[in-house]
């Protein structure tokens, strides 16, 4: 499994993905720069964490026009599984590769803590490790991380099953207090309409290792491995 | 030519911060105030000196990176000085 | 008057009262037209002014920081250097440095906090290592002063905004309110780097004929100073009123950060240093001193992002997310490809020469023409007359009031200003990112992983401002002492320390009687624990209408774990396992948090230190630790025991079953009193006899305190205080106060 990480100026959880990958992969990940028009064959593109252009202007919004993006809208069309953590999932949605828009935090301020999420679905090459309904924790580490979209949008997003996490509490019910930056419908997650791209604000990653008190996020690193093999 | 552009959220889209600037004028007693919207101004300069081809570039701008036209509206004012 | 600088700007006249503008005494001055032979031009008169400043030459207090102790086995670099460097074994090492951005951050909280955060940040990679945790100590005002609330949020957010974008975890620290600090808050910033210990690069530019390169953004008017910028000529040059706030651009910074650690993979760079305070001033001033050559600028070349900037200007700007680098012959074209790819200015602006002159030349004239020896060496240096503080009695147990009961005074404890829960700021910190937070904040001290090793680095800001304002000695002694003590309890040995020392005016006796009773205090308790000082800053002046702060030597530290497996955290565990103190108990309730939130009064000498006591007792706990007796360990701080036991079961989520105290001690006292040296241990049943024994052996007290288990802390007569109750009181305070803006 051929694996890449892009990398935009202000990217920075980068190298945290990289860690992960290499250790359920075997290998390293290629590191690709913004910059660059060439990727090189990836099996996954991982747009990672971090704070592309500073996020100046909107999150996401320069890098979504980076030389490297054309490639990988057009990977991710053609079916090559793309995931977007954080950064890379306001990335996905200003490019136009998701549908909707995160947006400033309802408290304002940046959030960072772990948080419980509802695994809408398990068929999809990203979640085939978790069961329906397992509430898994991942951390969020996010200023812009409300997801917004209209609600003839958010409709056809759960009329799809392109839910693919939610906000909830420990029991797994999805409720207000259990949303913690004010997110539509308590969305964390969400896919496009084949399931190949996935686009979520919560980091995956940084619970994939025994040390860091948990590793409910290995699991979708894993399944990403079995389901390309 | 000079644009000034201004980026709006479109009417119904959730204001965070807009609330919060609401909230702290009512705290400070400005108690007429019935609603705030907030959004960004832009300048830009074009080395353009056709009013319609500078307008058509500015539109262009703003549709493919300025504005998230999902959730934005833009207006701009051109300023031949 | 010689050198054409001098000829070329005679018509400046330069009066009394544009030296005085400058900061530069009577005498000062006299000693400058000795050095220079003639009268400065407005541009040297700006270079002596900078480099002469207390914040540059530290003339105050140099006399004094000589004392402290340095060096040590593992210390690579001791205080000179952008920080200071401590092995970590197995050709690893740490670079670190705390340093103060109190008046910016009274001024413009934001924004000054986020500089600070960034310039600290820019002090740890100009080294070369890469920054792997920041942390921070804040001590704002009353939380009943109108400007607290914002002060904080702006605190908060400017170390947030700047950290997160950058990704460096920040990972701890602390937080005070105390009204003297109303008018004159803290901020200081800590940044832990990691290095290659064969790869660690200095701001010596040793060679003649080297190139002087700029890096990184462009340099505007930020941060020159008001005073200085009032002589008429200046006014008639400028069209608008010139901002003294520095704004910070942490994603420059982070370009800058992946730029300068590509560069120094090669082989490419002589000298390195961060454009700071004075910027490109005592940048140059301190790579050509220390490089032992001279300097020739040509501030045409340097990017600018302001009009008819004048060489005055561009010396003295504050500019941020600037480096000055010399590099090796003919590898320009390498450093500029680099830059280029980060999309950062780069320019060659000078180069060294074997004249010992910084030269600085803009418009095809010489602005300045000074021997960099009077720069750095003919700087001021004062012994300014001090009065010790006059010692306050201590305060017997049994003279400060009871509670009517011990739990019901442990609800307001924790839900007041002092003890209650900093989560609101530590989660606007992103405190993971790296992945090797291997404990996060709320603990004694944080630990990240050492990267891809299993060793952990324990870091831990200290000081407790009210001590240290009752005895200047003692307190000072007790900040070093509880940060060693702090990452003893991860079961980290203590390596170093960096220092932050902030206090009033220093030209008053009594506070340089407090600064230099900080410093023999911090000494000796750096001595005793084998704990060398290797950075750190000074900050004086804090004070407003002859109200000074408490004085405030906060102190950062580090410490190694060989293998984080083996670390302890302060959450207990298991039920049924036993709790025990460690240390010796006496009541000590002068100066403790008790009296400040039950009697609203602070009075009394603080707690003393026993340096014996304090070693023999830490050196038991890493042993415990290490050996895997202890399952987890918490010191005891403010709020006394009482308040370490609360801690401890609301991270583990664990009740207490208290046993009665002792007998001979009253029980508020034994409870809240805040005697120093001493560690609540949790421990199973089957180890607690080992333990027990270990003291015994090591002439350590240990007493039992009580078992764990249910969902509330009991103690023998006294209602149960359910865990939750005490969590709602700890968690609600600091956001009820910010939500009430």
């Amino acid at each position: 499994m051929k694996a890449s990480v892009i990398v935009f100026p202000g990217s920075n959880c980068d190298r945290d993905a990289a860690v992960v990958l290499k250790s359920v992969m075997g290998h390293a990940p290629a590191m690709v720069w913004h910059g660059d028009s060439e990727l090189p064959k990836s099996d996954l593109i991982v747009l990672p964490g971090g704070f592309s252009y500073g996020d100046y202007l909107r999150s996401g919004a320069m890098a979504a026009h980076s030389p490297v993006m054309r490639e990988v809208v057009s990977r991710a069309r053609a079916g090559t599984p793309v995931l977007g953590i954080c950064n890379g999932f306001q990335v996905l949605t200003e490019a136009g590769l998701l549908p909707g828009v995160l947006m400033r935090n309802a408290t304002l301020r940046f959030i960072c803590k772990d948080v419980l999420l509802k695994v809408e679905r398990n068929d999809t090459g990203f979640a085939r490790h978790y069961q329906e309904g397992e509430v898994v924790r991942f951390p969020v580490a996010n200023k812009d991380g409300s997801y917004f979209a209209d609600d003839a949008t958010l409709d056809r997003l759960e009329g799809e099953n392109r839910v693919a996490f939610r906000y909830c509490d420990a029991s797994g019910a999805v409720t207000a207090d259990a949303n913690t930056n004010g997110s539509c419908r308590n969305i964390a997650g969400i896919y496009n309409k084949t399931g190949t791209v996935l686009g979520l604000m919560p980091h995956p990653e940084r619970l994939a290792d025994a040390a860091l008190s948990g590793t409910d996020g290995t699991k979708m690193f894993a399944s990403l491995v079995e389901a390309i093999h | 030519m000079k644009a000034r552009i201004t980026i709006t959220l479109k009417p119904g889209v959730l204001d965070p911060q807009g609330k919060a600037i609401e909230g702290a004028l009512h705290a400070l007693g400005f108690g007429s105030v019935d609603g705030v919207r907030q959004g960004k101004y832009i300048e830009v300069e074009v080395a353009e000196s056709d009013p319609a081809r500078a307008s058509a570039e500015i539109e262009r701008m703003c549709e493919q990176l300025l504005a998230n036209t999902i959730i934005e509206n833009y207006a701009y004012e051109l300023d031949a000085a | 008057m010689s050198g054409a600088a001098g000829a070329a700007q005679k018509a400046e006249a330069i009066s009394d009262e544009l030296v005085a503008e400058h900061g530069i005494s009577p005498d000062e001055y006299a000693v400058l037209l000795k050095e220079l032979g003639r009268e400065p031009t407005i541009t040297e008169l700006g270079i002596f002014s900078v480099m002469w400043s207390e914040h540059c030459s530290y003339k105050s207090s140099r006399v004094w920081l000589k004392t402290l102790p340095t060096t040590g086995p593992h210390v690579i670099f001791g205080p000179g250097e952008n920080a200071g460097v401590v092995d970590l074994g197995d050709g690893l090492a740490a670079v670190f440095k705390m340093e103060s951005h109190n008046h910016p951050s009274y001024i413009e909280p934001y924004q000054g906090a986020g500089t600070g955060v960034g310039g600290i940040m820019r002090d740890v990679f100009t080294m070369g290592a890469r920054p792997v945790a920041n942390m921070n100590a804040l001590r704002f005002g009353a939380p009943e002063h109108a400007k607290t609330r914002h002060l904080v949020a702006g605190v908060v957010s400017g170390i947030g905004d700047y950290g997160n974008c950058m990704g460096v975890p920040t990972v701890g620290g602390e937080t005070n309110f105390d009204a003297r600090y109303n008018e004159n808050i803290l901020v200081n910033a800590m940044c832990v780097g990691l290095i290659d210990a064969n790869r660690i690069f200095t701001s010596a530019a040793k060679g003649v004929g080297l190139p002087v390169v700029y890096v990184g953004s462009k340099t505007g008017r930020d941060g020159i100073h008001g005073a200085t910028m009032a002589s008429a000529e200046f006014d008639e040059a400028s069209e608008e009123k010139r901002p003294t706030v520095q704004v910070g651009d942490p994603f420059t910074e982070k370009l800058l950060l992946e730029a300068c650690l590509e560069l120094m993979a090669e082989d490419a760079i002589v000298g390195i240093q961060d454009m700071g305070a004075a910027g490109l001033t005592s940048s140059s001033v301190e790579m050509a001193d220390k490089g032992g050559v001279g300097l020739m600028l040509d501030l045409d070349h340097v990017p600018t992002r302001e009009t008819a900037m004048t060489a005055y200007e561009m010396l003295l700007s504050e500019s941020q997310e600037r480096m000055l680098m010399v590099l090796k012959p003919g590898v320009e074209p390498i450093a500029e490809r680099i830059f280029t790819k980060w999309e950062l200015d780069f320019a060659v602006i000078g180069k060294t020469t074997d004249t010992g002159h910084l030269v600085v030349r803009h418009g095809g004239e010489e602005k300045a023409d000074i021997p960099l020896a009077a720069l750095a060496h003919a700087a001021p240096m004062y012994e300014r007359p001090w009065v010790p503080k006059p010692k306050q009695e201590t305060i017997a147990p049994s003279d400060v009031p009871a509670p009517d009961s011990i739990l019901g005074a442990l609800e307001p404890l924790m839900g007041s200003p002092h003890l209650s829960s900093r989560r609101w700021i530590y989660e606007q910190y992103d405190h993971m990112v790296m992945n090797d937070t291997v404990q996060r904040p709320g603990g004694d001290a944080a630990v990240v992983r050492v990267h891809g090793t299993e060793k952990g680095l324990a870091i831990s800001c200290d000081v407790t401002p009210r001590y240290c304002s009752a005895d200047p000695h003692e307190g000072a002694k007790q900040a070093v002492a509880e940060c060693w003590r702090n990452l003893t309890a991860t079961g980290a040995k203590p390596l170093a320390i960096t220092d932050c020392l902030n206090f009033g005016n220093p030209e008053r006796p009594e506070i340089m009687g407090e600064f230099v009773g900080a410093v023999q205090g911090m000494a000796e308790a750096c001595n005793a624990l084998d704990f060398p000082v290797v950075s750190g800053n000074v900050s004086l002046y804090n004070e407003t209408n002859g109200v000074g702060i408490p004085p405030t030597p906060a102190v950062g530290g580090i410490g190694l774990i060989d293998n984080i497996d083996d670390m302890t955290g302060i959450a207990l565990k298991s039920d049924g396992d036993f709790l025990l103190m460690l240390g010796e108990q006496t009541g000590h309730l002068g100066q403790s948090t008790y009296m400040q939130v039950m009697l609203d009064r602070l009075e009394g000498a603080p707690p003393p230190v026993d340096l014996n006591a304090e070693q023999r007792t830490g050196d038991l706990v890493r042993t415990l630790i290490n050996d895997g007796a202890v399952l987890a360990v918490h010191d005891v701080s403010d709020g006394g025991l009482l308040v370490a036991v609360a801690e401890m079961a609301l991270a583990g989520g664990k009740g207490v079953a208290l046993e009665a105290g002792p007998d001979n001690i009253p029980a508020h006292a034994a409870w809240f009193g805040e005697d120093q040296g001493r560690y609540v241990v949790a421990v199973s049943p089957g180890k607690a006899e080992a333990v027990f024994r270990a003291g015994a052996d090591a002439n350590v007290p240990v007493g039992a305190l009580g078992t764990i288990g249910g969902d509330t802390i009991t103690l023998p007569g006294e209602d149960a205080l359910p865990l939750a109750t005490l969590r709602a009181a700890h968690e609600a305070w600091l956001p009820d106060f910010m939500a009430q803006g």
